[in-house]
């Protein structure tokens, strides 16, 4: 765990000192691949988390497989 | 609930909690319905049933969600196989969600409650996610609580709780005009009685017929698990995508898990998308986790539970998803229907398939092949967007 906190310290150390001293280099005129919905980690929310349930019910991991926020107080 | 049921319905939980809250971008998620038909086969166990999703947003500032999910099961797998009789049962779930944006931040709310016979579970969750660096950054922290009760259907002294805390952390980065890359993690702290009740563990006997005989298992009441993953979505030079995941976890009872996944989305037309995937996982075993255990009481904590064993397991999907233009609905965009089936394939290590050693007299405990089955998952689902 002392491993993992350390990595994700570091990790965001480098991000925000990284962004502090650069600008936008992606313009939104310049997105259009990006929001094309085909670039979506995961389509269709419903049909995502029944697949995490499926997976989660059967092993012994648990937690980080949705997106930026989801999970929930109950594995 | 009967052998696998209290895990399977903690798991609901969380993965229907997802659908109300996940997010990539601070944004408001756009306004849709799914109707899902779910079923999964597989190991003796069939699992099926709907997923109904509506989400509606208001002056693009909130948006509610509400999901009601339905397990039917009906399960002869080989833990029931050894200590019990196929069961049948029902499963229902809901939540709520509400979102609200405020500038470039977005915070989101949950609820959720899942009910069978004999297992209830509720969660609270919370998130904010907030866009910086000219949008190309979404960082979000997110905080769960859950709180479960455990009671057997065949003992009515049962009566046990769970507390459970989750602490996530995603940050959603655009790196080129072809490229996302996520990077997640979720700490989680469990408290209570997490075994499953109707499950046992074996040790030799020689005085018995089978060679062995069962107890019941006993699990810490405390678990900490820490899990990490990055994730990628790169725009191919022709209009395709590819995704990773990559995912390590660990956590304090000594198991230790890597899961892997690659996809492939293709367009075809306007109309049409079809999506190939694959997915590699492996762990470990608990520390606590045997197969056979050499007498009665060998231990304090002790499991065979097979997801608790050193097991890999692969998966391979395939998806077919339709849009459609609706113009004779009012306030009605559009809608897809889309069908996926994914085959997946479990080689346990150190389990064993304790059932022939029961059937077969030939065979001693400790002497059979090791476990493994092939399952099929299928969703269904309609889209209607508005």
């Amino acid at each position: 765990m002392q491993r993992l906190n350390k990595l994700l310290a570091l990790t965001l150390f480098t991000l925000c000192s990284a962004c502090s001293s650069m600008e936008p280099w992606v313009k939104p005129y310049e997105r259009d691949h990006l929001a094309d919905p085909i670039m979506q980690f995961d389509a269709a929310p419903v049909s995502a988390a029944y697949m995490h349930h499926v997976y989660q019910a059967r092993e012994g991991a648990r937690g980080a497989e949705g997106g930026t926020g989801g999970g929930c107080g109950c594995n | 609930m009967q052998l696998n049921g209290a895990r399977l319905l903690r798991l609901l939980a969380a993965a229907t909690a997802c659908v109300a809250c996940a997010s990539q971008a601070a944004v408001i998620p756009e306004d849709r319905a799914d109707v899902m038909y779910h079923s999964y086969s597989g190991g003796g166990v069939t699992i099926d049933g709907p997923s109904v999703l509506v989400r509606k947003g208001f002056k693009e500032k909130f948006s509610v969600s509400a999901n009601y999910y339905v397990d039917n099961v009906s399960s002869a797998s080989i833990d029931v196989q050894l200590s019990a009789s196929e069961y049948k049962e029902e499963r229902t779930e809901t939540s709520l969600g509400f979102d609200f944006l405020n500038n470039k931040s977005l915070l989101s709310l949950g609820l959720s409650r899942s009910e069978e016979n004999d297992y209830e579970a509720q969660s609270f969750h919370f998130s904010v996610s907030q866009d910086f660096f000219g949008d190309l950054s979404t960082l979000s922290l997110g905080y769960s609580r859950g709180s479960d009760k455990v009671f057997r259907n065949d003992d009515s002294e049962l009566n046990e709780t769970v507390d459970r805390h989750h602490y996530r952390f995603g940050l959603s980065q655009i790196v080129t005009k072809n490229i996302i890359l996520s990077l997640n993690y979720e700490g989680i702290s469990d408290e209570g009685f997490l075994n499953n009740p109707y499950r046992q563990v074996r040790f030799v006997d020689p005085a018995d017929p089978n060679n062995f005989r069962l107890e019941a298992e006993v699990y810490p009441r405390t678990r900490t698990s820490d899990a990490i993953a990055l994730g990628s979505m790169v725009y191919l030079p022709y209009r395709a995508a590819l995704k990773f995941k990559a995912r390590y976890y660990t956590d304090d009872w000594g198991i230790d898990a890597n899961t892997f996944e690659l996809g492939y989305k293709h367009p075809v037309g306007e109309r049409i998308v079809a999506e190939a995937h694959y997915r590699y996982y492996d762990q470990t075993a608990a520390e606590f986790y045997s197969d056979l255990f050499p007498r009665a009481d060998f231990q304090d904590f002790k499991a065979r539970d097979k997801e608790l064993s050193t097991f890999g397991s692969h998966s391979i999907g395939v998806s077919l998803s339709y849009a459609m233009q609706i113009k004779a609905v009012e306030y009605l965009q559009k809608a897809s229907v889309t069908l996926s089936f994914d085959h997946l394939r479990f080689e346990y290590d150190d389990f064993r398939d304790a059932t022939v050693s029961q059937n077969n007299a030939d065979i001693a405990a400790g002497d059979e092949p090791f476990y493994r089955f092939s399952a099929n998952v299928i969703r269904f689902y309609i889209s209607l967007f508005y």
